[in-house]
């Protein structure tokens, strides 16, 4: 019954009575005997000291809260979202790989991008219906379509991709079918359907894998946020590394040229737009060195790095090197898009990402002011 | 930035017309003159009493006189309760030459700080997890008699002492992230300029509650059929049922020190200028308003308040600005990603090889 949210409550700072400190240098719980706490100050890094091996990025500066409780709400999201964004990416990058493949002559590779897409797409379709409070109610997204709502373009962006993803893969199916149906109108459909319902789809493709990073950014989470500017490159190499990685695995190395080349690609925009992302972003980078979210974030990057030394060096002469730095990519993609996650989650959770960030704009240049 | 100017995305404007709606009646909302609060909470019962809120949580925070906590799915105004060593004005608070006692409220902080961060029942926090250590409550000096005064710490004198409270709710922003990014509709703008959820439209997305700036609105957790609106998104209507009969919200009606004013905004707007100048002129400086300007990051919010400190100090955002202030950036980069995805795609098949 108790429905104070995940992000406004159960995640209070880790030192007793942090909103005080006032203008103390030692925010130590005992060093802090002023009367009354609410409302005073606390240093930057008061709450991160040590618990969790967060290394200070910025000198010290002082910031106040309100009991150190968040200002801005965590979404009420679960692991279905960064899922989402993950096998969303997969999809967006195998379609592009199956039509690709599908214009070059190359039919176990668009055979593996036609199901991997299928598969990523009805995969995280359930994601995005299961993390809905009322799941029975998804079809309230198509009441209206609103510019302003990433997640209403997202809904009818895959409204449209959807059914071109899956008649593409039914395509792959005709030769299997019983040769009256295979020969009869249904078969004449998915032959004839398959092709351009494939090319159609990896047109909607890369906008489907790049639209997720506004889904993250158009939020008052302070580090998804501050990220806006880069997170769509991020997200796109992501999807790229990771739906190449998924082609070099399914697909035999002498046909998987392209899938590596994605994937290089992909990893190194990835790797490359994460480093200056980072170095944009301020105090509001923090979160993605912190925590669980930190460890995510690291694992990510040395998986993907692995994956493109592996790819370069074997994923074109054996199939076992091929099968491990595809799975590397797969998962360096999954670790980073729950490393942001759960960072953007983080940066809402501590007053400290909305407040300085705020405060530091005013010092310079007065309030926001659209006049 | 400029090149948005036209757009009713950002910037000044009067929200209702903005919408769609013709003949808006003059833009409703509270003006909460944090100055004269009490804390006595009556606008919090009155708006779960009025509203059918479900129970929020039966926790003793420990921290303040708040017990509430914050804003959510199911508390839609908050009186936020700020102990200060700071002296209110030319106020007097007496305790001046008094010894200082020891620092009790760590003990409390420490208690409701475990609170907070324990695993929670369905009730709350699951109190065996407490982690009151040595330093917790074991160690409380209960002033037992001794040979100096009960309580005195190393001859500390008391310093300045004063309380700040503030009915903290949902500010019906001019621009409202929770509305621009709700994917269903279910959030909409009335007739009266606010913002309101359609509960039988949500669907539970939560993309409202991280969009907000101010963390105010929250998917209300709770199972289907036993908790009323469970899984659905939830805030403050600025009882638009009342405002539809004439009536001023719930809360601004039970207020017993007019604290929180309802009425006119552009009325609030003149009464509230007025209020400062007075109180500066009472020589309280640190008067100052929050959310009244048209031209803030939200456009101007429709409840706005009088604050005696840093908006911080009360939990609320120094300098908010609507997220969809940037979206049209974001489009822009979004899209020019996708572009460089999908030539990426086409080099890595032109580019030869096998
Ligand atoms: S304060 Fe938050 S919930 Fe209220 S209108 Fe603004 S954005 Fe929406």
């Amino acid at each position: 019954m108790n429905d104070r949210p995940a992000g406004a409550l159960d995640e209070g700072p880790a030192t007793p009575g942090a909103a005080e400190a006032v203008g103390t240098s030692d925010p130590g719980p005992a060093a802090t005997a002023v009367v009354g706490s609410g409302g005073g100050r606390r240093r930057k890094g008061g709450r991160g000291r040590g618990e969790r091996g967060e290394q200070p990025m910025v000198p010290p500066a002082e910031f106040t809260s309100y009991y150190g409780r968040p200002v801005v709400k965590a979404a009420p999201w679960e692991h279905d979202i960064p899922a989402y964004l993950f096998l969303g990416g997969v999809a967006a990058g195998s379609s592009l790989l199956s039509a690709g493949a599908d214009l070059t002559g190359r039919p176990a590779l668009r055979r593996t991008g036609r199901f991997g897409a299928l598969v990523g797409l009805a995969l995280s379709m359930i994601a995005l219906v299961r993390d809905l409070g009322r799941p029975e109610r998804f079809h309230h997204m198509l009441r209206v379509a609103k510019p302003t709502s990433p997640m209403s373009v997202g809904t009818w962006m895959l409204t449209l991709y959807g059914p071109l993803a899956a008649l593409a893969a039914a395509g792959e199916l005709r030769p299997f079918l019983p040769p009256r149906l295979r020969d009869g109108r249904l078969g004449r459909v998915l032959g004839g359907g398959a092709r351009p319902a494939g090319l159609t789809a990896a047109v909607v493709a890369p906008a489907i894998a790049s639209y997720t990073a506004v889904l993250l950014s158009n939020t008052a989470a302070p580090t998804w946020h501050a990220a806006h500017r880069h997170l769509p490159f991020v997200f796109v190499g992501s999807a790229s590394a990771a739906s190449g990685g998924l082609g070099m695995m399914a697909t035999p190395v002498s046909e998987a040229g392209p899938a590596r080349r994605l994937a290089l690609g992909g990893a190194v925009l990835e790797l490359a737009v994460e480093h200056r992302m980072e170095a944009a972003m301020g105090i509001t980078a923090e979160p993605l060195h912190a925590g669980h979210a930190g460890m995510l974030m690291r694992a990510s990057k040395a998986l993907t790095a692995a994956g493109v030394v592996g790819t370069a060096l074997v994923g074109s002469r054996s199939r076992a090197g091929a099968l491990a730095s595809g799975a590397a990519l797969l998962a360096g993609s999954a670790c980073l898009r729950f490393g942001v996650f759960e960072a953007g989650q983080a940066s809402a959770r501590d007053p400290k990402y909305t407040v300085v960030p705020q405060r530091e704009r005013l010092e310079r240049g007065g309030p926001t002011r659209s006049a | 930035m400029s090149e948005r100017g036209t757009t009713s995305w950002y910037g000044p404007l009067d929200p209702a017309p903005d919408a769609g709606w013709t003949e808006a009646p003059p833009r409703k909302g509270f003006f909460t003159d944090t100055s004269i609060c009490i804390g006595c909470k009556a606008c919090e019962v009155a708006c779960k009493e009025w509203n059918a809120v479900p129970e929020d949580g039966l926790l003793m925070l420990g921290s303040s006189y708040d017990n509430t906590g914050a804003l959510g799915a199911s508390t839609w105004r908050h009186v936020a309760f700020i102990e200060q060593p700071k002296a209110l004005g030319p106020q007097e608070a007496g305790f001046a030459g008094t010894a200082a006692g020891p620092p009790g409220s760590d003990v409390l902080n420490r208690t409701a700080d475990s609170a907070l961060t324990g695993d929670r029942t369905a009730l709350g926090t699951d109190s065996s997890r407490l982690e009151v250590g040595p330093a917790g409550l074991g160690a409380v000096d209960l002033g037992m008699p001794s040979m100096t005064l009960p309580g005195s710490v190393d001859g500390a004198q008391r310093t300045d002492f004063r309380w700040l409270m503030a009915s903290d709710v949902c500010k019906h922003c001019t621009h409202a992230g929770c509305l621009d990014v709700c994917p269903t509709g279910a959030l909409f703008r009335t007739e009266f300029g606010t913002v309101v959820v359609q509960d039988d439209i949500c669907n539970g997305c939560g993309y409202c509650v991280p969009a907000c700036p101010f963390g105010v609105i929250d998917r209300r957790a709770g199972e289907k059929g036993v908790t009323k609106n469970a899984g659905i998104a939830q805030k403050c209507t600025l009882c638009y049922d009342r405002l539809g009969d004439g009536l001023q919200p719930a809360c601004a009606k039970a207020c017993p020190t007019t604290s929180i004013q309802f009425g006119d905004l552009d009325e609030l707007r003149e009464r509230a200028e007025k209020r400062v100048e007075q109180m500066h002129a009472q020589g309280i400086p640190s008067a100052r308003l929050y959310g009244e300007d048209p031209c803030d990051g939200v456009g101007g919010v429709g409840a706005f308040f009088l604050l005696l400190d840093e908006p911080e100090v009360y939990g609320l955002p120094p300098d908010p600005v609507v997220t969809t202030r940037d979206l049209p950036a974001m489009w822009k980069k979004a899209a020019l990603a996708a572009a460089t995805m999908l030539a990426g795609a086409v080099a890595v098949f032109v580019g030869g090889g096998s």
